[in-house]
């Protein structure tokens, strides 16, 4: 091992935190990384300042493992902050990889948004009109908040990436996997992934990996896994509960559908894979069982929302990437 | 100068392509803004390459496939008939305008079906305007 110590960055863009907690839910392999790694910044778990990071040279971090989508011009201006003070830029978790669960918002305007969240809400107070402005003037003092935009980015629309660790949040094997392979790379143990690799993830879809039986697809309606006795050993889409395995790539150990719950397509798609939700698209109307348009249409109000399952992690990543309603 | 939309066409061999042959070498005059792209079945088109076709400023995607009970390979059409409504159901939750895609059964007899299906086309995707798909994703990755 080298003498000296990797220089490492953890942080955060649009995300909800679930992504420090899988790496902190590596358990005792994080003392590893205390013992392999200076970290540098780390909002949730250790300190660092903005500051601190300005003041380093450039390439200074040997990696810097964002999580998060990018949402305003904070989210963006840390992305490229770091990237330029970074050897390895990874994208770490759905929301990075692929925009995640803040990407959905992608399909609603920003006003809407803002009007949900500070105008129209049942919670709010009557009256209460406050809403956020990037500049405001209180007291002659100038305050400045981040620029909500109008839309959300993935990690890689912004800035270059090096390596993508995909998952919401990524399995702690893999978390781990994939912090061994860049300290290898880092300290010439090992050979570094090509650039743009996805790791931590295998190269085949998650229905290769799952153990149910599977067998020629009809399905005369859809279930929500609540509506039905589900058969443990039988593929979920076969039973008609709405499965994202045969679009996703596999690197999460099949949990989802090995606790009966369907796969919600957190890994991305699969490996040759362009636009997630249409391959998805593709898979799950194919299968419907009838030539009657009338009793399709009518198949298909029992996915009342289809385009918000098919891209749950990845409306930026998609081809279309954003509502284009004018 | 005037908009002339521009539209890909993915046709089937067996029906829609050897129809819009029989529009050819009928000599029917029909708008030239279909870019014919041959697949084997309807079946075959992924729902990938109209939301691809739309992504590269594609302004209109004409899909068409033999007629239902008709398929070279039996089955073929009905998957693409499956596929279609959610296809559009997406494309609505995207914001983009029903008449931009369109599916349509043309056998290899109806040369005159299949001119008339885009003269009709072309005429509501002009009716559209261009589509601000291509542009408006290269804006947003030049400023914010």
């Amino acid at each position: 091992m080298a003498d000296k110590k990797l220089q490492i960055a953890i942080y955060w863009g649009a995300a909800c935190g679930g992504c420090d907690v899988s790496i902190l839910d590596t358990n005792e392999f994080i003392l590893d990384v205390d013992a392999l790694c200076d970290v540098r910044l780390w909002p949730l778990a250790a300190d660092g300042k903005y500051k601190d990071v300005e003041a380093m040279a450039d390439g200074e971090l040997d990696v810097t493992i964002m999580h998060g989508a990018v949402r305003n011009s904070e989210n963006e201006h840390m992305a490229k902050l770091l990237r330029q003070k970074s050897k390895i830029f990874v994208a770490y978790g759905s929301c990075a990889y692929m925009g995640g669960i803040p990407g959905l918002a992608n399909l609603v305007p920003r006003e809407e948004i803002f009007a949900r969240a500070y105008l129209d809400n049942p919670s709010i107070e009557p009256g209460n009109r406050t809403v956020p402005l990037s500049e405001t003037t209180v007291n002659g003092h100038d305050l400045e908040i981040p620029k909500f935009y109008d839309r959300v980015y993935k990690l890689d629309q912004v800035v270059d990436v090096d390596y993508y660790v995909p998952g919401c949040p990524p399995q702690p094997d893999q978390c781990k996997a994939a912090i061994l392979a860049l300290v290898g790379a880092l300290t010439g143990t090992a050979e570094a992934p090509p650039k743009g690799a996805v790791v931590g993830a295998f190269d085949r879809a998650l229905c290769d990996d799952c153990q149910r039986t599977k067998t020629e697809k009809k399905i005369k309606r859809f279930y929500r896994p609540w509506q039905i006795m589900q058969d443990p050993d039988t593929c979920l889409m076969e039973q008609g509960i709405l499965c994202a395995g045969s679009a996703t790539r596999s690197g999460c150990g099949v949990r989802c559908p090995n606790s009966g719950i369907p796969c919600r397509g957190c890994y991305g798609p699969a490996p040759n894979v362009l636009d997630q939700g249409a391959k998805l698209l593709s898979a799950v109307s194919s299968i419907i069982d009838s030539k009657d348009p009338q009793e399709i249409d009518q198949i298909l109000e029992g996915l009342p929302d289809f385009t918000s399952f098919a891209n749950r992690y990845g409306v930026p990543a998609s081809l279309l990437q954003r509502s284009h309603r004018q | 100068m005037t908009f002339e939309p521009k539209i890909v066409g993915f046709l089937c061999n067996w029906c829609s392509y050897t129809g819009a042959d029989l529009a050819g070498t009928s000599r029917i005059h029909y708008a030239a803004n279909v870019r014919i792209i041959r697949v084997m079945c309807s079946a075959r088109i992924d729902p990938t390459f109209v939301l691809k076709a739309l992504h590269d400023g594609a302004d209109g995607v004409l899909i068409c496939g033999c007629h239902p009970g008709d398929c070279h390979y039996s089955e073929g059409n009905y998957k693409m008939m499956r596929r279609y409504p959610l296809l559009k159901a997406l494309l609505a939750d995207y914001g983009i305008e029903k008449d931009r895609v369109r599916l349509e059964w043309v056998s290899a007899s109806e040369g005159q079906r299949f001119a008339d299906i885009v003269n009709d086309m072309t005429e509501r995707v002009r009716a559209l305007g261009p589509s601000s798909i291509k542009t408006a994703l290269a804006t947003d990755m030049a400023e914010r």
